[in-house]
């Protein structure tokens, strides 16, 4: 059966509004996209959507209080809330630098959690 | 009294994508002043993703977009002097600071550029009766409190306003494990980026109660409720459709006006539309040699275009040092249908470039429209749009040649039609 779906892209914020012609589950074509991602953004989301987890995590002995991290790729949508309460608890120490790797594999998603911040000693 | 060619105000986005491109120009005597301990601006707190992928192709997150640009400042060894706030600005563009460790500084400057960003709208600025309890936050402030200090301001939380940072934080309070009951908006669409409505309100099932608003606060000394109510189109509220909503905190993210405190005493122009300086398409404001861009100029949901649109105001702030005043003959756009506000209003018709980037911003969201560019009574371009909205900053390429058939003093216009 043939149907149409509509999603936003989120890749960018842009937002291009997507219609995506889907037989079954597959895509037959995908139009409204202002560009490639587009397209690999409605496969995803339509199959395994993802997304990037940002939080902070507080930091001890540097000149700011707390420090932003991000996971470093995207990770399944539905395991974001497992992530971030796998993240209470952790304290981290000054210095950290914008790239530091804060956890090596989040949750066994095989995702690291990176600093997205510099926070140098006090 | 220290001389400096060109004196930027304000080190966010755009006070330093202006710094880096004065100095590309050739300029040596540059000086950012900056009122925070840290640079980069408002994009310190907002940690989650979605800067840059214009400017670094790639998509990062505010702190890393604005690390980017103090990494090149700092590598051109520009001067910047940091807990400096500026408190004047004079027609002869003598800046006047103050810091704790140097205490009153005047700069006299030969080109200044306006890079202060934006504020929230205050809160005594809606009228919503009740007391006033503790627990109510403008959606900023809930933001660096949570990104910036670490603590969570409430659990059980009612988002006025659909503005990106409200949205934003809808989605950061949820993850930080508050219960976010919904968003009312008063108008009949929403404010905010498309994206953020997906993946901050729909992922987490966060309703967005659209044509609704807050009536009545309750609690006399924590917030412990909202009657939200539905309104008509010209945001009455509707008698019958009270609701109440338990909640403890209340966030207000009903939008940003540009910081043009010191713009309006220094006697600039001031847009009524966009509350920033009048400009023309060299960023200049009515006061020749002083430029704005960013923020302060109109509010922004992109860093890029924040970015993009400093470093022309950079570029011209070199020129007017090098070369002086580039302007004689000034030709306004106009705004017609559909269209709220135009940045630039006007154009330098002798020096302007062989394309300008006009951005403007719609009244309404529109469906299948044309937008035309009218130079007098002639269509100079007629382009298909298949839906604008308030929320989303548009842009139009505006192509010098365009003003080839212009006769005399005719006006330009922008507007929407449906054919
Ligand atoms: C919550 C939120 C979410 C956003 N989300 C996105 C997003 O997802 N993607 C995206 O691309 N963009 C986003 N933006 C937009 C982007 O962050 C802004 O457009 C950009 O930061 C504006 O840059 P600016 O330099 O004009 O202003 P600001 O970043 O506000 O910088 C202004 C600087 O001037 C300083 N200043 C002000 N007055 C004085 C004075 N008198 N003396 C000295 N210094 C002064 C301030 O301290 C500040 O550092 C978001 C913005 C906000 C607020
Ligand atoms: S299709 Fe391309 S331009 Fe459009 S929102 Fe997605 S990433 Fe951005």
């Amino acid at each position: 059966m043939k149907e149409t779906k509509q999603l936003v892209c989120i890749s960018c914020p842009m937002g291009c509004r997507l219609e995506v012609e889907m037989e079954d589950k597959t895509i037959l074509q995908v139009s409204g996209n202002l560009c490639s991602r587009g397209i690999v953004y409605a496969n995803k989301e339509l199959t395994n959507p993802t997304r990037i987890l940002t939080s902070i995590l507080p930091i001890i002995g540097g000149v700011e209080e707390m420090v932003s991290v991000k996971s470093k790729t995207d990770i399944p949508k539905n395991r974001v809330f497992e992530c971030v309460k796998s993240l209470k608890g952790l304290v981290l120490q000054a210095p950290i630098h914008v790239g530091d790797v804060i956890v090596k594999d989040l949750c066994g998603t095989g995702v690291s959690l990176v600093a997205t911040k510099t926070v140098l000693k006090k | 009294m220290r001389n400096v060619d060109v004196c930027i105000i304000g080190g966010g986005p755009a006070g330093l994508a202006a710094a880096l491109s004065a100095r590309k120009e050739g300029i040596e005597n540059i000086l950012i002043l900056e009122r925070e301990t840290f640079l980069g601006g408002i994009l310190n707190q907002c940690i989650h993703n979605g800067f840059g992928l214009h400017t670094f192709k790639e998509e990062l997150t505010g702190p890393e977009y604005a690390a980017r640009y103090v990494q090149m400042v700092e590598e051109a060894s520009i001067p910047v002097l940091l807990d400096t706030m500026v408190i004047d600005i004079s027609k002869d563009k003598v800046v006047t600071a103050i810091s704790p460790q140097a205490g009153l500084i005047q700069i006299q400057a030969i080109s200044i550029v306006l890079a202060m960003g934006c504020r929230e709208r205050p809160r005594g600025a809606l009228n919503i009766p009740g007391f006033r309890p503790s627990g109510i936050y403008s959606a900023g402030t809930a933001q660096r409190y949570v990104n910036i200090e670490g603590f969570l301001p409430g659990k059980e939380v009612v988002i006025l306003g659909s503005g990106d940072i409200g949205l934003i934080m809808a989605r950061r309070m949820t993850l930080e494990g508050a219960h976010v009951l919904m968003v009312c908006e008063i108008l009949p669409f929403s404010g905010g980026l498309k994206r953020n409505i997906v993946q901050c309100l729909d992922d987490f099932n966060i309703p967005l109660r659209l044509s609704h608003t807050i009536t009545k606060i309750h609690g006399k000394y924590r917030v412990e409720g909202v009657t939200v109510q539905q309104v008509s189109l010209d945001k009455t509220p509707i008698a019958g459709t009270e609701e109440f909503v338990a909640c403890d905190t209340i966030l207000l993210s009903v939008g940003l006006i540009p910081e043009n405190e010191l713009s309006r005493k220094a006697g600039l122009k001031i847009h009524t539309t966009t509350q920033g300086p009048l400009v023309n398409d060299r960023f200049e404001t009515s006061i020749p040699g002083v430029f704005a861009c960013g923020n302060v100029l109109h509010v922004h949901d992109l860093v890029d275009w924040v970015s993009q649109e400093a470093e022309f105001a950079g570029q011209f702030a070199a020129q007017f040092v090098k070369l002086g005043s580039q302007i004689s003959r000034l030709l306004p756009i106009v705004c017609g249908y559909g269209i709220r506000y135009t940045v630039p209003t006007t154009l330098c018709i002798d020096s302007m470039k062989t394309l300008t980037t006009v951005r403007f911003r719609v009244t309404d969201v529109f469906k299948d429209y044309y937008l035309d560019v009218f130079v007098g009574q002639v269509r100079v371009s007629h382009q298909k749009k298949r839906i604008v909205a308030p929320g989303e900053m548009e842009s139009i390429l505006f192509k010098k040649h365009w003003l080839d058939s212009k006769t005399e003093d005719e006006e330009i216009t922008i507007l929407l039609q449906k054919e």
